[in-house]
């Protein structure tokens, strides 16, 4: 018991004073999932506005599939790119195993169900009455998409934050792609999963707790949100 | 010239047909008014005429071309024309993005978008609601926004379905101004489609009635509330009182209905033995204590069996032999203090009495 004691006290001292380990690791952490995200968001955004935007066969079970893969292990994931990546895989010359572009990579398409699959449902739960009268008022095609797309800005925007919260809190992939180096690839969950078996709970705590804190925004974000 | 022109037009949901062989021909400039009780394809066919459904078969000719059935053509033509839905559907912008939106899909300079926004909000009274919520506006507002955003396009047509259904009175009274305004300034040719006969016959200058997907008549507004065409009709546009009868007499154009036994006279040239209804509206009957001398050549001894208040003005039903729904003001009920039971006296002229063909089934 004195041991977490000590162990939190001592991770609240590590915040406080901006130790710039934990500091460094936080902003890294950050930085991966903002720019998977975006490639992510860059890709699949316009994907999911299509797959909503056609009618074609086979369109339900597709989103089903789509769905049944928001919840995919993130080992998976890392398993399928450390296949593509590793020195024998198809990309292997490229170099990219256990660098950061490798969790980039990874994390995107971790999120990409997440993203076009909420997407799908965001523009989805626009009124048909919308469409109607901005065709009505004579958009053509492409204007009536950018319009229904800016109708479910916000419900758009909570399935990016969404595909954000779950980047930023993997783990699994970050270990098996990236390889944690410290300076390198090490991120809030990859230390705190190496410094928690070193028997280094101080720190494990202070990125645990930064690491709840960040799930707060988000939430708090999604929240604000979902009463637009 | 008409700008609209419909010919046997028909459309169906699925196997339920909506709309049945329509004909319909609307001049330049003209407000034509399409009433019929819920259910009865209005919306249908505004929805037809402003591009949004292709028809199951027949044509519709705008400006004297006949509208094709798909290509780019249709925008073209659509984006001459503004249409007002019965629920207005506001986009989740500003006001001001709301009433833009159509001019900058038309590609229209954003200098002269923003004056004619300013002028168009200043015109239906929401002058300085440009940077608020679309969203938060209260139902008569989110209609004003959305006739904004539909005249400023300056369309040669305006189509309006039931465009007060869901308001107050008095965002009512506002929205039939605006309309009325539009209509007679712009010279824009309208057509609403409305339940309400009285909005009808207060806005338009012609009618059509459209009931079960059928244009049934069409006219001036005293045409078709004087006259109704067939029973239906007449039942839709409130006259109360049609009662069955057959014609005994006829001389030099004044008919003798017989109605179970009483003589009712009215004004017709069906000839002697033709089944007919004689259509009576509630206000052309007047109610009194005594036999008055007066030109109304139809007096009958009756019995008050109902009467209820509307506002400033009491339904009285009537017993004379056959039932009769007369209106009277509320003033006058108290007067001859009417109630169940109180004998009185109820007359109508002969020129009151709409005699309508029977179809014997």
């Amino acid at each position: 018991m004195t041991e977490l004691w000590q162990g939190l006290t001592k991770a609240i001292e590590l915040i406080i004073t901006l130790d710039p380990e934990v500091m460094q690791i936080a902003a890294r952490s950050l930085t991966f999932a903002a720019i998977s995200c975006s490639i992510a968001t860059l890709i699949f955004l316009p994907l999911g506005s299509v797959i909503h935007f056609n009618r074609f066969y086979g369109k339900r079970v597709l989103i089903n599939i789509i769905q049944t893969f928001y919840s995919v292990p993130t080992v998976a994931v890392g398993l399928f790119v450390f296949v593509f990546i590793s020195r024998a895989g198809p990309f292997g010359n490229l170099g990219l195993l256990f660098t950061p572009a490798a969790i980039v990579i990874g994390q995107a398409l971790l999120v990409a169900p997440i993203i076009t699959g909420l997407t799908i449902s965001a523009l989805g739960g626009v009124d048909r009455a919308v469409t109607e009268t901005a065709i009505s008022l004579g958009a053509n095609r492409s204007q009536t998409t950018v319009l229904i797309i800016r109708e479910a800005r916000f419900a758009i925007l909570a399935a990016l934050i969404m595909g954000f919260g779950r980047a930023i809190s993997e783990v699994g992939l970050s270990l098996m792609v990236g390889g944690n180096i410290r300076g390198f690839t090490r991120t809030i969950t990859t230390a705190i999963s190496l410094e928690t078996s070193k028997g280094d709970l101080e720190l494990s705590i202070a990125l645990g707790i930064i690491l709840l804190f960040l799930a707060l925004i988000i939430n708090i974000a999604l929240n604000r949100l979902q009463q637009r | 010239m008409s700008l609209i022109e419909v010919v046997s037009l028909s459309h169906s949901y699925g196997a339920r047909e909506v709309l049945k062989g329509l004909n319909l021909s609307i001049g330049r400039g003209e407000v034509f008014a399409l009433i019929g009780p819920t259910g009865s394809g209005k919306t249908t066919l505004l929805r037809l005429i402003d591009l949004l459904e292709v028809p199951s078969s027949g044509e519709i000719y705008f400006d004297g071309k006949c509208i094709p059935k798909s290509g780019k053509q249709r925008l073209e033509i659509r984006r001459r024309m503004s249409f007002i839905h019965q629920k207005p559907q506001v986009f989740n912008l500003s006001v001001y993005d709301n009433v833009a939106c159509g001019l900058r899909w038309r590609g229209e300079r954003k200098n002269r978008v923003a004056e004619k926004v300013d002028h168009i909000l200043e015109m239906v009274g929401l002058e300085g609601y440009n940077n608020r919520d679309a969203r938060t506006l209260s139902g008569g507002e989110a209609q004003r926004v959305a006739l904004a955003r539909a005249l400023i396009l300056e369309p040669e047509l305006l189509l309006l379905d039931e465009p007060t259904a869901n308001l107050d009175p008095v965002s009512t009274a506002k929205i039939e101004q605006l309309i009325s305004y539009i209509a007679g300034q712009h010279d824009t040719t309208t057509i609403m489609a409305t339940h309400d006969m009285s909005q009808g016959q207060q806005i338009a200058g012609r009618i059509g009635v459209l009931l079960e997907g059928r244009l049934v008549q069409t006219g001036s507004a005293h045409d078709i509330f004087r006259s109704p065409k067939n029973e239906e009709v007449a039942n839709f546009v409130g006259m109360e009182n049609i009662i069955e009868g057959v014609i005994v007499a006829n001389n030099e154009g004044v008919a003798t209905v017989n109605i179970g036994g009483s003589a009712i006279e009215a004004v017709s040239s069906y000839p002697v033995g033709k089944e007919v209804y004689a259509g009576i509206r509630p206000e052309d009957i007047t109610l009194a204590l005594s036999r008055t001398q007066s030109s109304a050549r139809n007096s009958f001894q009756a019995k008050v069996t109902q009467v209820a208040s509307f506002g400033p003005l009491s339904r009285v039903e009537v017993n004379c032999g056959f039932r009769l729904v007369a209106l009277v003001t509320k003033m006058s009920a108290e007067e001859l203090n009417l109630q169940n039971g109180r004998e009185v006296y109820a007359s109508f002229k002969a020129t009151g009495v709409y005699i309508i063909e029977r179809k014997s089934s």
